[in-house]
């Protein structure tokens, strides 16, 4: 498999094969695409940019134009098997109500999420007194689709007070896998969680 | 390209004793269908795609007559390497019973009187035009077609084919279309309807060979054209611009642009377009209703096919949402739905306009039907 985003093939390692998959800010479908090539998935996809729907269409892969905050109450509960949120819960407004009806809709959930507290970015506020732009985060505070800052850390506390079982983790650095002390040295963390 | 000219075709069913029994109950024929195809049907008969058309569409979507000044209504969308690609695909458009264009309507003759019907051509609906067209693709000796597909009216056609029809559909493009008519999309129906009847020229239906309604349909035309456009899109088209004067008239003829565009459409309405084919065409819009009892979920029930919405984000007579009422229906019947509100000015026309992006659309969902 050459030339797959790295996220991409942590997240399709955490899918079973056959499986019935919806991801929200699914882009131009390219996640999708794979899931039902490589692991022979039923896909839907969710979308609010236009120009990404129409090479979803052109994928082949099912989507909708609404934005992720409404377009998650069309589904009855546990309707999928894993709902996919990958890089989109930092652009939407109620990151909470998101992941918990994320929750309801599928049985397991996928998220991936850049680490705002890696290394760098303390590194650049400690020393600079700026708002980190870094090659993981390259956005200036006034050009920037993130609404939501935050860590490792901070997204581990956030599942456990809500009683959500973090399944499976794994993070990625500049280059490679991050084994240790991922808060500080990974950029891109990608969490598989489940709630009962 | 050799200049090859399209003919249109027609099928006659419905002949006494085996009359079709129309959703009002009444017994009606014969009736005729005219239609016509581009494209090859290919052996296994797998790879049609039955076009319907809008309020005042026709058979003739696509290719040239003899003697034509313009292509079909939506020859831009259907050809060789087009969005339905009549290379691959075989597309049939026929005119809807009702309707003026070759197809059993109001002008039609009666052969029990050997007049024209007029308005006692019986009430036809959205599902006895539907119903009609499934006669015509049997005779084709079709069973499944590839993908139904429209716009406006059009699109409520596919929309009702799919659920009536299940099993003979794989796909449905539905393009900038609904489920059924609220009040306001009735009001306006009702005013052009108005404007036809109270010409006195229309004289109850009975003008055939007489004056016809011209003035009428004229207004009704008007009222047409301005909820075809968006407000966006007739300022910048017209705005405040004067027609062949510097000055205004201080009087009644007319003065601006967009006055004289409006009355030259409406004039030249009537030409082609039956003034009672008109009354009952709007009156079967303003009829049709997927969620008779309000239960828009039941209705997707056994639907099969897989779906296309398509919206445009200036159409204001059918606007968006009422598109994703009906997507949110068919995503809780776990119906394969894509859905795509496009950004344009045109308004409720663009899916006659606006034909890049809708291009590029259908051509790949076609492609991928029946990916897996």
């Amino acid at each position: 498999m050459e030339h797959i985003r790295i996220d991409h093939t942590y997240i399709l390692n955490m899918i079973e094969p056959n499986s019935h998959v919806l991801d929200l800010g699914c882009g131009d479908g390219e996640l999708l695409w794979l899931l039902i090539k490589e692991k022979n998935c039923r896909a839907t996809g969710i979308e609010i940019d236009e120009k990404a729907i129409y090479k979803c269409v052109e994928r082949g892969v099912t989507v909708s134009h609404v934005d992720i905050d409404s377009g998650l109450k069309d589904y009855s509960d546990r309707r999928f098997d894993y709902v996919i949120l990958n890089e989109s819960l930092q652009e939407v407004l109620n990151p909470e109500k998101v992941i918990l009806e994320a929750l309801r809709v599928g049985k397991k959930v996928i998220v991936g999420i850049p680490n705002f507290c890696n290394i760098i970015a303390r590194l650049q506020i400690f020393f600079l007194g700026k708002v980190p732009v870094t090659k993981g985060l390259p956005y200036t505070w006034y050009n920037t689709p993130n609404l939501r800052f935050l860590s490792i850390k901070d997204f581990r506390e956030f599942c456990a007070q809500r009683g959500i079982s973090i399944e499976r983790q794994r993070a990625i650095g500049s280059k490679n896998e991050v084994f240790f002390w991922r808060n500080l040295f990974a950029n891109v963390a990608i969490f598989l969680i489940s709630k009962n | 390209m050799s200049q090859s000219f399209v003919e249109t075709k027609y099928f006659t069913f419905a002949e006494s004793p085996n009359e079709l029994v129309l959703k009002s109950g009444v017994k009606f024929g014969p009736i005729t269908l005219a239609y016509e195809t581009y494209g090859q049907l290919n052996a296994d008969k797998s790879n049609a795609i039955l076009i319907f058309h809008a309020l005042t569409g026709d058979a003739h979507a696509a290719g040239w007559h003899k003697d034509a000044k313009a292509p079909g209504w939506w020859d831009p969308m259907i050809g060789p390497g087009r969005a339905f690609d009549t290379d691959k695909y075989f597309v049939i458009c026929a005119n809807c019973i009702g309707g003026c264009k070759g197809s059993t309507g109001p002008s039609s003759i009666n052969p029990a009187s050997a007049k024209p019907y007029g308005m006692s051509f019986p009430v036809i609906t959205i599902e006895d035009m539907v119903v009609s067209q499934k006669y015509l693709i049997d005779h084709l000796g079709i069973k499944k077609l590839l993908c139904a597909s429209g716009g406006s009216m059009g699109g409520l056609m596919a929309l009702e084919w799919s659920v009536r029809f299940p099993d003979t559909l794989e796909s449905a493009i539905l393009i900038a279309t609904n489920y059924k008519h609220t009040a306001q999309q009735i009001a306006l129906h009702e005013v052009a309807r108005q404007a036809i009847m109270s010409d006195p020229h229309w004289n109850k239906g009975d003008y055939y060979g007489k004056e016809l309604p011209a003035q009428g349909m004229a207004v009704s035309r008007m009222i047409g054209h301005i909820t075809y456009m968006s407000e966006r899109s007739m300022e910048e088209k017209f705005g405040r611009k004067l027609q062949d004067k510097e000055k205004l008239g201080y009087d009644f003829s007319q003065d601006f642009e967009v006055e004289s565009y409006l009355r030259y459409r409406g004039a030249s309405f009537v030409q082609r377009f039956d003034a009672n084919s008109y009354l009952y065409l709007s009156k079967a819009l303003d009829y049709f209703d997927l969620s008779e009892d309000g239960d828009l979920l039941k209705v997707f029930k056994g639907a099969k096919s897989k779906f296309l919405v398509v919206t445009f984000t200036s159409d204001w007579l059918y606007p968006s949402y009422q598109s994703k009422d009906l997507v949110r229906a068919m995503k809780a019947n776990d119906l394969d739905v894509s859905f795509i509100d496009i950004s344009t000015n045109y308004g409720h026309d663009s899916f006659l306009v606006e034909i890049e992006g809708q291009s590029k659309l259908v051509k790949y969902f076609l492609e991928n039907v029946r990916a897996r």
